[in-house]
């Protein structure tokens, strides 16, 4: 749908939703608490609209509220929403049902948890012809076929009569898609349809949703927390924070000349993949204030590599294979090849990120090199130790040198913990110093990540996410390590929060010249915040090299896919298509006794190996 | 950002153990458990000192008498008088409800603890027994424990004890392994802890809510099963009273001797449900998140 013809559009019909001074209030302790407050829009025919905001903003309140699918005893929701000229508010229960799934339909953010699992995909959309459609056994089938074969589900007959756990997650989503479209709706209401997938994948479902929309000329009302999706798909976008509406307007000049300072602030922080050309070194993420608007330009950080030294982290054909058993005996019948045959070194000072998708063995590798799992050969040197041979108690004084930060602060910090004896325990436990020492360092540490010292005495549930990945960084620092592996350290922050945990990650790499084995699947933040890039498919590094080299000049087939899909934030792309086939990730499960084939490299640029 | 971020979520700072006993204080449901249990713990102590009739002596003129100013909660069939039974009474069952559940804990989580965290054939071997025990009917093992032990109120409570053990062990490896996959686990190893740590400060905290609400209930079953034991002879030993053998007795009579059944029935209860308000306030009074 281009902007003419929405212009076009907006002159003679209605909207096919208007929502008008949209309040929405929780019962909290007895009041009400509004989360949402007075927002009125309108989403045309055929037109795209994004609520953008970041977790806490209200934007996925606002979608149930439209939807009604909100406790109503728990809920309270006021003004009007018309769909097609209706004010659904004001309907019963039962009109309801004939609204939701009919007129309007929705698509969820996780297509592992959306689907039945005790149904077939075809029984679950041919339900939804048969409720509202009123088709016979027959009609449904066959129209439910056309709708498989409409999100491009290959082979769309066969699959009818499959289970869900026989998709994966992308096919999922596209069955989810098909159950929306089934009923032909005016309006499909997306909440975080693409935020659990893969960026390939992700690739494709937006591509898909754009082409649906195209053929059908429904509207689609995109909730989402990334400007890079929202700049490849939104007409319009609406920006929220904390339950209002901070500003909407055509997404170009939203992303252009977006007037108010949290949109501004918003933008700077997003990393675009691409903005780090001719940069030597990692470059810290502009912080905006939110007062102002105004963006400090970012200080780019020191050099703290020295390639001349022996690497604190060497490792040498690690190979990390987890068997399958099955059958009453516990015979193995196969193997999950997660990591095969990987070498890399890491100098002091130096990040390495790691990339790929889920599934390609970047945390497995991670974890191996601590010994959190068993590698089942292969070489690690770490700090002097030799990883691989070490004792128990040998094991436990390694981990000195390397410490992990996880990914979901909010399970990776024993709740029962305060934080304090949280970030003093390591400290405790390797008996570097007495309890009165150990409160001193935890203070000295609680500044040194941002957060206030008094706050030694609270517990993990107090704290927002980024408050509790800085905890996590605190008390990986308290045994100074050499070396920390940041497992998707940043991944389920907020993007303003993002840029400040990835900033102070450099800051602590600065004073302190920590190597980072930084593990990510976020492309545009590994361009910010590596020396070096490996690129992992299927257990294997496929390419590695110093990070300029392989954003400017990536060489194998994969990198070069895994680029293409990330979103980039800028309106100018909207119409750009991938083309990238339909394919699925593969799985890197192999029968029992098979051997990988040996990999060769060939070096691009001193330093840059692709596998060829 | 920074300020905005900093200035969400805070309550104000407490210390651990302290901060689970105002909590505690301050639940009121949890206060009038515990009032409810030290008040029959009370009795049952206070019982050689209160000035009531002797709890063994019978009496043939007033068999099966309605509650009176002379016996204020009846007799029984035999004439003894029921409020000195109940009161004598409260020992056996308290000790029956409490030591029995101490032995099923004490020997169950760990059991559990281990099972789950160690895997392997470790679990292997806990679990089949464990189920072996659990295809037994809890009753019956109690019964069959009991007799092989022989007939004594201690003996009982142990075989009530060891017979409700493996729900504990099924209960707390069910726990851990749900617990083990968390992140602050791995985080745990990856600092170096040793297994005992990690086990004592990483997951047993973390499990406590399920073993304390199957704690106080599994203190209801156990009067129960004490009540049953003594009725075969196997647990508290007639003529010397408990709740439990006093409602066995009173079942015969439900219609000319109501009274025989309600006080015991109704000790029961409260005792229960006692212990069942102390085991919520407990759960939430040790969980930091509760505020």
């Amino acid at each position: 749908m281009s902007t003419m013809m929405t212009a076009a559009a907006h002159a003679e019909m209605p909207a096919v939703l208007s929502v008008e001074g949209l309040t929405t209030s929780f019962l909290v302790d007895g009041g009400w608490r509004p989360v949402v407050r007075n927002i009125s829009f309108d989403v045309m025919p055929g037109e795209t609209v994004a609520i953008v905001g970041e977790s806490g903003s209200g934007k996925s309140v606002t979608s149930l509220s439209i939807m009604r699918l909100l406790a109503r005893d728990q809920s309270r929701v006021e003004g009007r929403v018309l769909v097609n000229g209706r004010d659904i508010l004001a309907l019963s229960e039962r009109d309801m049902q004939a609204v939701r799934g009919n007129e309007v339909a929705m698509i969820f953010q996780e297509p592992m948890t959306s689907l039945n699992p005790i149904f077939t995909i075809g029984r679950q959309i041919s339900e939804v012809l048969r409720r509202h459609k009123g088709m016979s056994k027959a009609q449904a089938r066959a129209e439910t076929i056309r709708m498989l074969d409409k999100v491009r589900i290959p082979n769309a007959g066969a699959r009818f009569d499959e289970y869900p756990h026989q998709f994966s997650g992308g096919m999922r989503q596209r069955v989810m898609i098909a159950m929306a479209l089934a009923s032909r709706p005016n309006l499909l209401i997306a909440d975080e349809p693409t935020t659990a997938l893969d960026v390939t994948i992700q690739g494709q479902i937006l591509d898909l949703i754009k082409e649906l929309q195209e053929e059908e000329g429904m509207s689609v009302l995109f909730i989402t927390h990334d400007m890079g999706v929202v700049a490849e798909i939104a007409d319009r976008t609406i920006v929220m924070l904390r339950g209002d509406v901070v500003e909407q307007g055509q997404t170009a000049d939203i992303f252009r000349r977006g007037q108010h300072s949290y949109t501004r602030e918003l933008l700077a922080a997003v990393p675009k993949l691409g903005s780090m050309h001719g940069h030597a070194w990692p470059l810290r993420f502009p912080i905006g204030d939110i007062g102002s608007g105004k963006a400090e330009e970012p200080i780019e950080v020191a050099n703290t590599v020295d390639t001349r030294k022996t690497p604190v982290l060497s490792v040498r054909n690690l190979v990390t294979r987890f068997p399958i058993r099955s059958g009453l005996l516990g015979r193995q019948t196969g193997a999950v090849h997660a990591v095969e045959n990987i070498s890399f070194d890491l100098f002091q000072g130096e990040t390495l990120s790691i990339v790929g998708e889920s599934g390609c063995g970047k945390s497995t590798t991670g974890r191996s090199i601590t010994r959190l799992v068993e590698p089942k050969s292969g070489e690690v040197h770490l700090d002097g130790y030799n990883v691989l041979s070490l004792d128990q108690p040998g094991l436990r004084a390694m981990r000195r040198s390397v410490q992990m930060i996880f990914q979901d602060p909010f399970s990776s910090l024993n709740p029962r913990m305060t934080v304090g004896a949280t970030i003093a325990e390591p400290y405790l436990k390797h008996r570097l110093g007495s309890g009165g020492e150990a409160q001193g360092k935890v203070a000295d540490l609680l500044r040194k990540v941002g957060l206030a010292p008094e706050m030694t005495d609270r517990y993990p549930h107090e704290f927002s996410g980024g408050q509790r990945q800085r905890i996590a960084i605190a008390r990986a620092l308290a045994l100074n390590p050499k070396v920390i592996v940041a497992d998707e350290s940043v991944s389920a922050l907020d993007v303003s929060i993002k840029a400040q945990v990835c900033n102070l990650l450099m800051d602590l790499q600065e004073e302190f010249n920590l190597s980072f084995l930084f593990i990510s699947h976020d492309m545009a933040v590994v361009e910010r915040i590596s020396h070096r890039v490996a690129v992992m498919y299927l257990g294997e590094i496929v390419e590695i090299g110093p990070r300029a080299a392989i954003f400017d000049n990536p060489q194998h087939d994969y990198t070069k896919k895994l680029m293409a899909a990330v979103p980039v934030p800028d309106p100018e792309r909207r119409g750009l298509r991938r083309g990238t086939s339909i394919d699925e990730l593969k799985s890197p499960v192999r029968p029992a006794g098979y051997e990988p084939p040996r990999r060769e490299y060939r070096e691009v640029t001193a330093g840059h190996f692709v596998q060829v | 950002m920074t300020a905005l971020e900093q200035t969400t979520g805070m309550a104000a700072p407490a210390k651990g153990g302290n901060r689970a006993w105002r909590k505690l204080k301050s639940n009121r449901s949890a206060l009038a458990g515990l009032c409810i249990i030290l008040f029959f713990s009370g009795l049952a102590m206070a019982a050689p000192l209160l000035p009531i009739a002797d709890p063994l002596a019978t009496s043939w003129t007033v068999i099966r008498k309605a509650p009176s100013a002379a016996h204020w909660m009846g007799t029984d069939d035999i004439g003894r008088d029921i409020l000195s039974r109940m009161i004598w009474g409260a020992q056996a069952s308290l000790m029956a409800g409490i030591f029995s559940v101490a032995i099923a804990i004490v020997i169950g989580v760990p059991f559990g603890l281990i099972s789950g965290y160690f895997g392997g054939w470790v679990d292997q071997v806990i679990s089949r027994i464990t189920e072996a025990f659990l295809a037994l009917p809890f009753l019956i093992m109690a019964i069959a424990l009991a007799a092989f032990l022989g007939p004594s109120l201690s003996n009982a409570m142990i075989a009530i004890g060891l017979s409700a053990m493996p729900v504990f062990v099924r209960l707390t490896r069910g726990q851990v392994l749900a617990v083990k996959t968390e992140d602050y686990v791995e985080g745990a190893r990856s600092i170096g802890l040793g297994h005992l740590d990690i086990i004592l400060r990483y997951i047993l905290p973390n499990i406590t809510a399920p073993i304390i609400v199957q704690a106080t209930l599994t203190v209801a079953t156990a009067i129960i099963a004490e009540a049953s034991l003594s009725f075969l002879g196997l647990g508290q030993q007639p003529p010397a009273p408990s709740w439990g053998s006093m409602l066995n007795v009173a079942k015969n009579f439900l219609d000319q001797a109501p009274w025989m059944a309600m006080w015991p029935g109704a000790a029961i209860f409260l005792v229960v449900i006692g212990f069942n308000l102390l085991g919520d306030g407990l759960r939430d009074a040790l969980d930091p998140r509760e505020s």
